[in-house]
């Protein structure tokens, strides 16, 4: 019987079967920033266990709220700060280097097909676009990982979608990934893994695979994962040239992290795109959708673009590409956050960030901030905000506020007209 | 081994959210110490008062889906600074069940017909619990009633608690 790509990872890391589908697994990164792992210091060193398993494994970023913006937050961060510093962990990113954690983490080729991560973040199933098992966690989980190196898991069951069809001009990943989670619901996947692959995924550049696996989460899924393939290691080429002679080799090495064809599944899912539009969520789960065309006159406040779902340097293209050499409306504040420094820079450098601030764009510098509605830009109540982050929860960018999730192209749209627009009716 | 015995607080709803159980502000909180006053603070329950009906408590007795929402640990830590330990229910949102056995602390479910039962016995009277926890067996206890009612947890679970917690678990075993 074949395997899912999960379930060779698994088996690649089993450490141990404490009960039943309960498997104990060797991780090869734990990621840290400074909301959820303040505690689980604090506990460890409480406990008298202030250790870490490997240093080297151990990456760590200040993202959610940098610069510090009151006492509490400037604590948060002391602490990983001084964390990092005495056990010795190199791959810290503090405040000119930082950016938000699934954004930047993939960028220094910190993930690699195969790899097993966690992190107390639930997006944290961003980095399965390289083809490998990436869960969000608790804080005691975050806790032993850093400590031991292991995580608990059930043995992964998989939800198998083919995307197939064309994806038509102005339909991006996020409307793709929309469209699953409202196949799918918000609990649709829950204790599950999903397996994106077809030849629209084939097609994917990383950017936009990872703006697919970073919204697994939304439909309650435990990892998103893709297959590797020319595309990833063309990506992480840089950081892996010296392991492999060609990048053929690469890839033949990384083809092993593919399910076989005979691979049993849970569920398995065709989704075909041919037909999909622009679509954004109403409401506060992201499974409750419409077209954009079906919006009419809703009337937006602000929009923020920016996150670890689309603050990348193709989103900011696709923005840019809309917004250029127009100016946004009167009513609306616009608030664009690159991902991380990297990408800022890129931006800078073909122009892009002229284009957002002639727009009338208000820049930030690489934060989660607004995402999660802790600073820049949160809303005050009964304000509408155009997003291109993941959660439309109730309250999540300010308490009373609306969020309607769409891809950075309509984003740019809604910001020129004031309404929820997509992208072709900009003239 | 925690302490899974004293008296209990009922909430008598289900869908009770890890938001409610600890509102989202008090997430830069950097110890789990300060979470401690904090506890249902937003509980959307008549008659529940949290100033006065949390102080004494040791375990919960509630309904269907307790601790669903965001996987924030801090609403199993917010109970365990209380010292509130044990937490009986219909079910659990997954992650909270996780959190709670990882923090060596109890999640049980029980059927909702006993649940009920227990429910229509001694709410609104004040009641011990008290745990057998090899035995598998909850007393519940009030100066005119008694009930004994078998639970089961898996081993692993079991082992969780044993060990005071995943933290311990895992650095005396990998
Ligand atoms: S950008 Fe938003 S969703 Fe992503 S890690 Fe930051 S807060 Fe979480």
């Amino acid at each position: 019987m074949g395997k899912t790509i999960a379930e060779k990872i698994f088996d690649a890391h089993h450490v141990d079967t404490p009960s039943g589908d309960i498997h104990v697994i060797k991780l090869d990164a734990v990621f840290c920033h400074e909301i959820t792992t303040p505690v689980a210091i604090n506990d460890l060193v409480s406990r008298g266990k202030d250790r870490v398993f490997d240093a080297g494994k151990i990456k760590a970023v200040i993202d959610h709220v940098t610069p510090a913006k009151d006492s509490k937050t400037a604590e948060q961060g002391k602490l990983i700060r001084e964390w990092t510093r005495r056990q010795n962990i190199k791959d810290f990113f503090d405040i000119g280097r930082n950016g938000v954690c699934h954004a930047l983490f993939p960028e220094k080729g910190f993930v690699r097909p195969g790899y097993t991560v966690i992190m107390g973040d639930s997006h944290t199933c961003t980095h399965g676009a390289f083809g490998a098992f990436a869960a969000g966690v608790g804080t005691t989980d975050l806790e032993v990982g850093i400590l031991k190196g292991v995580c608990a898991f059930h043995y992964p069951q998989t939800i198998k979608i083919t995307v197939t069809g064309e994806l038509q001009k102005g339909v991006y990943a996020k409307d793709v990934i929309l469209s699953i989670i409202g196949k799918l619901g918000v609990n649709g996947a829950t204790n599950k893994v999903i397996e994106f692959t077809g030849p629209v995924v084939d097609r994917m550049n990383m950017e936009e695979r990872m703006t697919l696996c970073n919204m697994a989460v939304e439909a309650g899924g435990t990892s998103g994962i893709c297959y590797p393939d020319m595309i990833t290691v063309e990506y992480l080429w840089d950081f892996i040239k010296g392991d492999y002679p060609s990048k053929e080799d690469a890839l033949k090495d990384f083809k092993k992290w593919q399910s076989d064809s005979d691979a049993v599944y849970d569920e398995e899912i065709t989704h075909d795109v041919s037909g999909l539009k622009p679509l954004t969520t109403v409401g506060y789960k992201p499974d409750q959708l419409k077209s954009i065309e079906d919006m009419g006159n809703t009337k937006v406040d602000q929009v923020y673009i920016g996150s670890c779902t689309n603050g990348r340097i193709e989103d900011l293209r696709a923005a840019a590409e809309v917004l250029k050499g127009k100016k946004i409306s009167d009513d609306v504040r616009g608030v664009l956050s690159p991902a991380t420094p990297g990408v800022y820079k890129q931006a800078l450098k073909e122009g892009l960030i002229d284009i957002f601030m002639e727009a009338g764009f208000c820049v930030t510098n690489p934060t989660c901030g607004a995402c999660l509605g802790m600073s820049n830009g949160v809303l005050a109540s009964g304000e509408v905000c155009a997003s291109t982050t993941n959660r439309n929860f109730n309250g999540r960018m300010g308490k009373g506020g609306m969020i309607h999730l769409m891809s950075p192209a309509c984003a740019a749209a809604t910001a020129l007209t004031g309404y929820i627009t997509s992208e072709d009716k900009i003239q | 081994m925690k302490n899974f015995n004293g008296e209990i607080l009922f909430l008598d709803r289900a869908d009770i959210n890890t938001d409610e159980i600890i509102p989202a502000k008090y997430l830069t909180e950097i110890t789990k110490e300060a979470l401690k006053p904090y506890l249902l603070e937003d509980l959307k329950l008549e008659t529940f008062d949290p100033k006065k009906d949390i102080e004494g408590k040791k375990a919960i007795l509630t309904k269907q889906n307790f601790g669903c929402g965001s996987s924030r640990e801090h609403a199993p830590w917010a109970l365990e600074m209380n010292d509130i330990n044990v937490v009986i229910a219909v079910n659990f949102a997954r992650i909270f069940k996780q959190n709670m056995f990882n923090n060596g602390m109890l999640a049980v479910e029980l059927d909702e017909k006993t649940i009920q039962d227990l429910f229509n016995t001694f709410q609104g009277k004040k009641t011990d619990l008290i745990t057998k926890f090899e035995k598998g067996i909850f007393i519940f206890e009030s100066e005119d009633q008694r009930m004994e009612v078998p639970f089961t947890i898996t081993d692993f679970d079991r082992s969780l608690i044993t060990a005071g917690g995943w933290v311990e678990y895992a650095d005396l075993h990998y």
